[in-house]
């Protein structure tokens, strides 16, 4: 039986006039990785902030390990470890000697060069704090977080203002923490770091959960329509009628229960008349599909 | 670790953070000596009377950097830290973890109060080698370490409740030295107070705590024999008004 890590019930926040957080459930059990998707001020930042005991709530029941976090009990905090997009650490210290500060304050921390391994910050153990590059500085906070071995993980926005190269070394080092078996709880706006990543996914939009899954399967995802697309050069004859839509750029977009069949035909189609499509491209529908689907039919409301 | 050696590591890394940042230690002990030296240079010839005794200017002004030195660690430094670690996140950090939040505060205060006693050992050392000032014995030295004890306390208090008034770094130099500047003018810290200063500098000086300690300072320092026990009681009425507001307003995030 899994053990629920994070439950919240009918989660409300509301700053004066605005509610940033509208009624929101959620659950997390040990050792998934979950993901909570959407665009900048969904309320994502809000959510992980009251689970950390950062805000108090308007309204609803929130638990992490069972406890409140808004009572602020040292015994939860030596479980939980944070890395918040608001956060930083004294710029005159060394890697190690932040590392070291920090690990103190736990029972059962993990060793600090072991830590500072994990995050690829060994070659800079030695090197102050002000030295480091934005991509570092990101990952001594995760070494932070790390330093007390918590059994739960928050990560806002871990990858934010990344280049590919440093969104990948974060990538694999949350699949580390996962193959520990921590539990990590992740914000994020991109859709492939939460297909990548992710067990599950939440997509919030305007403080309310719209849709929640496995990535491949989010909001009926498995089972839309696959999309071939193609071209036929100048001077092919017509395209028979299947069904196609017209696209701007001059091709054909299709879509196919069954794929196989249907890219069977056109093709076919087109190599009995002694032509091949300039285009010619199968794709299931993205996460991103989904996810715009999902954001946009709320940006209509009040 | 128990609270005694966590107090100990976070007050190590305080120190250590400190050392590396040049501008502020070398601002906090360099101020003081420049002021010792100037003030003595330009004003240091005359002698100043109290109580009907005479003193050599020179050591009015090593008890007068004293006391400036430690306000300037304990008040200025301890709000301008606490401002520019509230900016950068650091509060907010240390607030996410399981070290106790007073904890912090406590090893920042202790930290203030230890270099602003350094500063008074440097400065008295100064004025003893430079200009053979006095250093006070027997009762004297016992009102001395009194009245740096409770004024350094009171300033450190003030300090945190002044950081919680202050919204960022970048309008911390001036609200802070906005507040004190002023203070240690009137209160005769840079400049002698005359007998013919207006009725309206007395009253604002013996309102808050810069005079109060500065008088402390001075006579158990000269040793003038009007050293009063009640200037120490209103310093210990300032500290306690500074834990007060600093519970009230204390921040642990910034806001913008």
């Amino acid at each position: 039986m899994s053990e629920r890590v994070v439950e919240v019930r009918g989660l409300r926040k509301r700053y004066g006039d605005l509610e940033a957080v509208r009624g929101v459930d959620l659950d997390v059990d040990r050792g998934e990785v979950f993901a909570l998707l959407g665009p900048n001020g969904a309320g994502k930042t809000t959510i992980v902030e009251i689970l950390e005991g950062f805000r108090t709530r308007t309204e609803g029941e929130v638990g992490v390990f069972g406890r409140d976090p808004a009572a602020s009990e040292r015994s939860l905090k030596e479980r939980v470890g944070i890395v918040l997009q608001s956060t930083g650490v004294d710029p005159f210290l060394t890697v190690r000697e932040t590392v070291e500060l920090y690990r103190a304050a736990y029972p059962r921390p993990r060793p600090a060069g072991e830590v500072i391994e994990l995050v690829g910050l060994a070659e800079k153990a030695n090197a102050r704090v002000r030295r480091l590059s934005g991509g570092q500085l990101r990952r001594l906070d995760v070494a932070v977080a790390l330093a007390g071995d918590p059994e739960l993980l928050f990560l806002d926005e871990p990858t934010t203002g990344f280049d590919p190269a440093a969104r990948r070394g974060a990538w694999a080092l949350v699949r580390d923490l996962a193959a520990l078996g921590k539990t990590v709880f992740l914000t994020t706006h991109f859709m492939d770091e939460a297909q990548t990543l992710a067990d599950r996914v939440a997509v919030i939009a305007k403080g309310e959960i719209v849709a929640e899954g496995s990535p491949a399967t989010i909001a009926g995802r498995d089972r839309m329509l696959a999309r071939i697309r193609y071209r036929a050069p100048a001077g092919a004859p017509a395209v028979p009628e299947w069904g196609q839509e017209a696209l701007p750029d001059g091709s054909f977009l299709l879509r196919a229960e069954d794929p196989t069949t249907m890219a069977h035909e056109v093709a076919g189609w087109a190599l009995e008349r002694g032509f091949s499509f300039e285009v010619f491209e199968v794709t299931q529908p993205s996460l991103e599909d989904v996810y715009l689907d999902l954001t946009e039919s709320e940006e209509g409301e009040p | 670790m128990s609270a005694g050696a966590l107090l100990a590591a976070q007050l190590r890394a305080t120190n250590r953070s400190f050392w590396r940042n040049p501008a502020a230690a070398t601002f906090t002990f360099a101020f003081p000596l420049v002021f010792l030296v100037v003030f003595t240079t330009l004003l240091g010839q005359g002698e100043t009377v109290i109580g009907g005794t005479s003193f050599d200017n020179s050591t009015y002004y090593v008890a007068a950097m004293a006391t400036f030195g430690v306000i300037t660690a304990c008040e200025t430094n301890l709000a301008m830290g606490v401002v520019v670690a509230r900016d950068a996140g650091v509060l907010k950090r240390v607030r996410g973890t399981p070290m106790p939040p007073w904890l912090y505060l406590s090893a920042r205060v202790t930290h203030a109060m230890l270099i602003g006693f350094l500063l008074v050992a440097i400065t008295v050392a100064f004025g003893v080698i430079a200009y053979e000032a006095q250093v006070p014995t027997g009762i004297d030295l016992v009102r001395f370490v009194a009245s740096l004890l409770v004024g350094a306390g009171c300033f450190a208090a003030l300090g945190l409740a002044v950081s919680g008034i202050v919204p960022n770094a970048e309008a911390a130099p001036a609200i802070v030295n906005g507040i004190i500047l002023p203070l240690l003018f009137v209160s005769g810290v840079f400049v002698p107070i005359g007998d013919d200063a207006p009725s309206w500098v007395n009253t604002v000086a013996d309102i808050f705590p810069v005079r109060h300690f500065f008088d402390t300072m001075r006579d158990s320092f000269l040793g003038t024999g009007s050293f009063a026990w009640s200037d120490v009681g209103v310093m210990a009425l300032w500290l306690a008004i500074g834990i007060v507001v600093a519970m009230r307003t204390f921040r642990w995030e910034s806001r913008r």
